[in-house]
């Protein structure tokens, strides 16, 4: 992959966009350090004698005539040992050394490889000396933390024979292997190994996609479930709770890792998230989140450059533990930051913008990223399964969906959540608009909701026809009043309401609430919906829904998502009922 | 004097537009290297490097562009903007290029540093925890405001934005601690609005603790890029090097996008929406984003921008990438400030993000979250049936729907109306908000735990 490095010199500085010449042989996509600070950039277009040089690092005192150096290799990321609980900028530099090298405030120019030098992990063999290996291979394993074991594998591209492995403590540059090629060449292989963050890693078959990401959250799971191996986008307005949303995600997901990529975003947002994360629980394993996490914290006032970068290396990531045999979830908040980046950069090259000034490649470019994700059988000789499910969060300006970012997103991914402001202002959280989202992953998900419910393709499809039947309603109820609508219409009201306040809303603070198993999802939502085949005989016999509505038992409905048993939601149902049958008589009391 | 400075001097000025001047012939200018530039007459003004080429820079100044001509002196002086620092500026009055304007010395400071790019390390960051009271119900029950955080005001030419700022000033600083200031920031203000502020701090004798960096309505407009960077420059050095809490106040942030808006105009750059630049999101952030807590410092920086929303559109550019940058926002609405309603806060699309985090058993009151998610939810029921009430009349409203119109009409005389002197306790605010509830069955109170029902509930403190 590495070439010759060349020196040229820099012959111009506009911003993150640098001009400089003599650098011969150069390619696109190659890595350039920029100046006597050597600042990490990349070729991102040749004219004649100029390369444009794209800087990930503020250019502030760079100065025409100074030296560039191309180094012949394209942006790669360091894989290995040492990534869980890291947090890295956007360019895999670990955050945490650099505080602690140079401050508090991020200072420019400091070279910090990804990947710990000097720590020792202890290597466990799972191949002998004489075996024959291929590419994608484990050669042996890592406890790397309580919950995840780093598999070592194969580089990608040998094949040959162990000539040399054994047990030991290794630091990340020790050679740990030695494999033996058909030609005779001796391969020594590390625990380090990188890989060009542009390129998708290779695997032997996609498959398709079977299981859900299970996250807890019962507006996502029970009605707009995600896959593994599957895409997501959450577009909202801001305070739509964007953030919020991804974050539960990230903390309940049943994905075995999670990369957090925030981009372009909040420093104090970042800051809760690798405060609170080492605190909170993983409800699976009972061990800390931080055991199965990495961030990328690439906020809003770093260079705008390398946001750019950093979705690209947090999906290499993902794709390196997918490889290992992992499920792999990237949550990349937000894509917009990511897409301006790329309008910057166009503008500079003073490419002809297509719409709002985002170059015409933008559509390409967000489908080849979100393509990254899949379920796949990885390289190897024994069949191992890993998936990538990528969800990315959409800040469409001024609330308007119909713009570039989000309506290009929408066309490529596998789920939407569209958040809605005005639920928002409500406070109904997650503020997901159960009419503007869709999932394409009902069909493949249908077995695993078996066995948890066999019927849950029928009560979604009724509890959403409902809400959908409500939304018609309201807006004749906001002309003429609630009141003047027949009876039966106002118990799809009072029906609706009980499933978005009673389902739909998840406090994510609340201890029990925050985190929904897939049998009491299932649970509350039978309940509510039978709550309403129960009633509608009632109305129908002339009970009026006020009366319904002020059975103390029926308000409680609304608190059952806050019960951790499942029996305990029973019981409160069984209370319904007796309450429903003796509100029934009293008027078949009084009739008769 | 000018020549007599460090760094060459280029009198090859070739193209003036705007603020921005050609220069040829320079060799080896660095990027946003700071220029001095010196007119026909005398004035000298600042200016840095936007575009380095091997022979020639693009400069852009930060004060007046009138007399602007070929005749200019341009001096490279080599080095980023860097301003001098030391707790002598706290007191002191200064423009936007940091001249004094209180007629004291220019400052000196054996700490120089540099004014346009300051990045707190995410993983150096403290996620802001604590409860910073400021006496009005509607922040402090439904939107509170924590130490560290960016909390703007959007509002719109007329309203009171500049009194409740004020008010927030005075009361959540003077708790009888020693260690805060205010640092204060004017992008194109009026006058009077100066004067108002300058009044209201005086009064608390908060004008002693305060650092005043002024860009009024009638000083240069480009010089506003700069104003609020020195002010936070200021600020986190009082923050993090004298261990005090800031509170900076920034107003008015369109006057500030505006001055960013015409420099990208002068340089022809695409524009994104509404001639706005595309990097507005970047350059915002590298404002709104140096507020915050650094572990292991006493200090804080808390940021309180104010801006206009342009004829009260909250889509418009400014507000909505300030709303995407920001910690949440207040809003101000006319509809409250016609019903003599003070602060007219709406807060259904208000939002404070940190609230969270700063509040609860310890912090404020154990009920406090849940009373606010029933607030909210209880004056938007009020708030549509208000509406509806408006088409069909309110006899047409159900029983249930007029009881929350009530709630929402009391809700906003009581709860959201206060005197801008008087300075609420979050006991009090809470106290309010319960008697609010408390007009409403016990059984829809659902955003509120049983056991904080009966413990806070009037109904059940009278039984007890």
């Amino acid at each position: 992959m590495s070439g010759r490095e060349v020196v040229g010199k820099v012959k111009r500085v506009n911003g993150s966009l640098v001009i400089a010449e003599g650098l011969t042989g150069a390619k696109i996509g190659d890595v350039v350090y920029i100046g006597n600070l050597k600042l990490i950039g990349e070729v991102v277009r040749i004219t004649g004698e100029d390369f444009a040089l794209q800087c990930y690092e503020d250019t502030s005192g760079l100065q025409p005539g100074e030296p560039v150096i191309g180094t012949g290799s394209p942006l790669v990321a360091e894989l290995g040992p040492g990534l869980i609980g890291e947090i890295f900028d956007g360019l895999e530099r670990s955050e945490l050394e650099l505080w602690r090298i140079s401050g508090p405030f991020i200072k420019k120019g400091y070279k910090i490889a990804p990947l710990r030098r000097d720590k020792k992990w202890h290597f466990v063999p799972r191949v002998r000396v004489g075996d024959e290996v291929q590419e994608g291979d484990i050669l042996g394993t890592v406890q790397e933390s309580s919950v995840i074991e780093h598999r070592i594998m194969v580089p990608i591209g040998v094949r040959g024979v162990v000539k040399r492995i054994e047990e030991g403590d290794f630091t990340v540059d020790e050679t740990i292997a030695e494999v033996e090629t058909a030609s005779g060449n001796m391969v020594e292989v590390k625990m380090a190994q990188t890989w060009p963050v542009r390129i998708p890693r290779p695997y032997r078959e996609r498959l398709p996609i079977t299981e859900p990401l299970f996250t807890g959250q019962r507006v996502i799971d029970t009605f707009f479930p995600i896959a593994k191996g599957g895409t997501a986008a959450i577009p909202g307005g801001f305070g739509s709770g964007k953030t919020v949303t991804l974050q539960q995600i990230a903390k309940w997901s049943d994905a075995d890792i999670v990369i957090y990529v925030g981009c372009g975003e909040r420093g104090n947002e970042m800051a809760d998230i690798l405060t609170h994360f080492p605190e909170l629980e993983d409800p699976r394993t009972g061990k800390k989140l931080i055991e199965r996490a990495i961030f990328i914290a690439n906020v809003s006032n770093l260079p705008v450059a390398a946001r750019e970068a950093s979705v690209y290396f947090g999906v290499t990531i993902a794709e390196y533990f997918r490889d290992q045999g992992y499920d792999v979830a990237v949550i990349v908040d937000s894509t917009s930051r990511w897409a301006e980046a790329l309008r910057d950069m166009s503008g500079r090259l003073e490419e002809i913008p297509a719409e709002e000034g985002y170059p015409a490649y933008l559509a390409e470019r967000i489908a080849g990223f979100y393509e990254r994700a899949g379920r796949v059988i990885t390289l190897g000789s024994r069949e191992r399964f890993g998936s990538v499910t990528i969800m990315g969060a959409v800040s469409p300006p001024g609330g308007d969906f119909s713009e570039p970012v989000t309506s290009t997103t929408v066309r490529y991914v596998g789920a939407l959540w569209a958040l809605d402001t005005e639920l928002a202002y409500r406070r109904h959280f997650p503020a997901i608009n159960w009419l503007r989202s869709f999932t394409k992953y009902v069909d493949v998900l249908v077995d695993f909701w078996r066995k948890h419910d066999p019927e849950w393709v029928r009560y979604r499809e009724r509890a959403l026809s409902i809400l959908e039947e409500a939304s018609r309603l309201e807006e004749i109820a906001s002309v003429v009043g609630e009141k003047s609508l027949p009876e039966e219409q106002r118990l799809i009201l009072l029906e609706s309401e009980m499933i978005r306040e009673g389902f739909l809303v998840q406090n994510a603070f609340h201890p029990v609430d925050r985190y929904c198993p897939p049998e009491r999802q299932a649970k509350i939502l039978h309940v509510l919906v039978d709550f309403y085949d129960l009633a509608l005989p009632l109305i129908k016999s002339g009970i009026p829904v006020d009366k319904i509505r002020e059975l103390r038992s029926v308000m409680e409905l609304l608190r059952l998502k806050e019960k951790e048993k499942v029996e305990e939601i029973e019981e409160v149902f069984e209370r319904v009922k007796k309450d429903l049958q003796t509100l029934r008589s009293k008027y078949e009391v009084r009739t008769a | 004097m000018f020549e007599e400075k460090a760094g060459m001097v280029y009198r090859t000025v070739r193209e003036v537009r705007g603020p921005l001047l050609l220069v040829e012939g320079v060799r080896g200018a660095k990027y946003n290297e700071v220029v001095e530039v010196k007119l026909a007459d005398g004035t000298e003004i600042v200016g840095t490097v936007l575009d380095a080429f091997e022979d020639k820079a693009v400069i852009q100044v930060f004060g007046q562009t009138e007399g602007l001509s070929l005749d200019t002196a341009v001096r490279f002086t080599g080095d980023v903007m860097r301003i001098p620092l030391s707790d002598e500026l706290i007191g002191r009055v200064f423009n936007g290029s940091f001249k004094p304007l209180d007629g004291l010395p220019d400052p000196v400071g054996e700490e120089r540093r540099e004014v346009f790019v300051s990045v707190i390390n995410p993983a150096a960051r403290e996620p802001p925890s604590e409860f910073m009271q400021t006496g009005i119900s509607v922040i402090d029950g439904m939107n509170s405001l924590v130490r560290g955080q960016k909390l703007p005001i959007f509002s719109e030419a007329g309203l009171p934005h500049n009194v409740m700022a004020a008010q927030v000033a005075r009361q959540s600083t003077v708790l009888g601690e020693e260690d805060f200031a205010v640092v204060f920031c004017a992008m194109g203000i009026r006058h009077e609005e100066y004067d108002y502020f300058r009044r209201e701090f005086e009064k608390t004798g908060a004008l002693d603790r305060a650092v005043m960096i002024l860009n009024l309505a009638d000083d240069p407009v480009i010089e506003r890029i700069l104003a609020p960077r020195i002010a936070l420059t200021i600020a986190e050095y009082i923050a993090y090097d004298l261990d005090m809490h800031v509170l900076a106040i920034l107003t008015d942030m369109t006057s500030y996008c505006e001055a960013l808006r015409s420099i990208s105009v002068a340089r022809e750059e695409v524009p994104a929406r509404k001639g706005y630049p595309g990097y507005m999101y970047s350059d915002l952030a590298t404002i709104y984003e140096r507020a915050g807590k650094i572990k292991g410092k006493k200090g804080s920086v808390t940021l309180m921008p104010i801006l206009t929303m342009p004829g009260g559109d909250i889509t418009h550019p400014i507000p909505d990438l300030t709303g995407y940058i920001t910690e949440g926002q207040l809003i101000m609405t006319r509809e409250l400030n016609a019903k003599g309603i003070y602060p007219p806060v709406n807060p259904l699309p208000s939002l404070s993000r940190l609230m969270k985090d700063g509040i609860g058993p310890g912090k404020t009151r154990e009920d406090h979250m849940e009373v606010s998610n029933q607030l909210y939810m209880a004056y938007a029921e009020g708030v549509r049936a208000r509406n509806l009430a408006r088409i069909i009349g309110e006899l047409g409203l159900s029983e249930r729907e007029r009881r929350y119109l009530k709630f929402a009409d009391e809700f906003e005389r009581r709860f959201i109306n206060q005197g801008p002197y008087e300075n609420r306790p979050i006991e009090r605010t809470l106290e309010i908000a319960w008697d609010l509830l408390s007009m409403l069955p016990e059984d829809e109170l659902i955003r509120i735990s049983e056991e904080n029902i009966r413990k806070y509930h009037p109904k059940h403190r009278k039984a007890t």
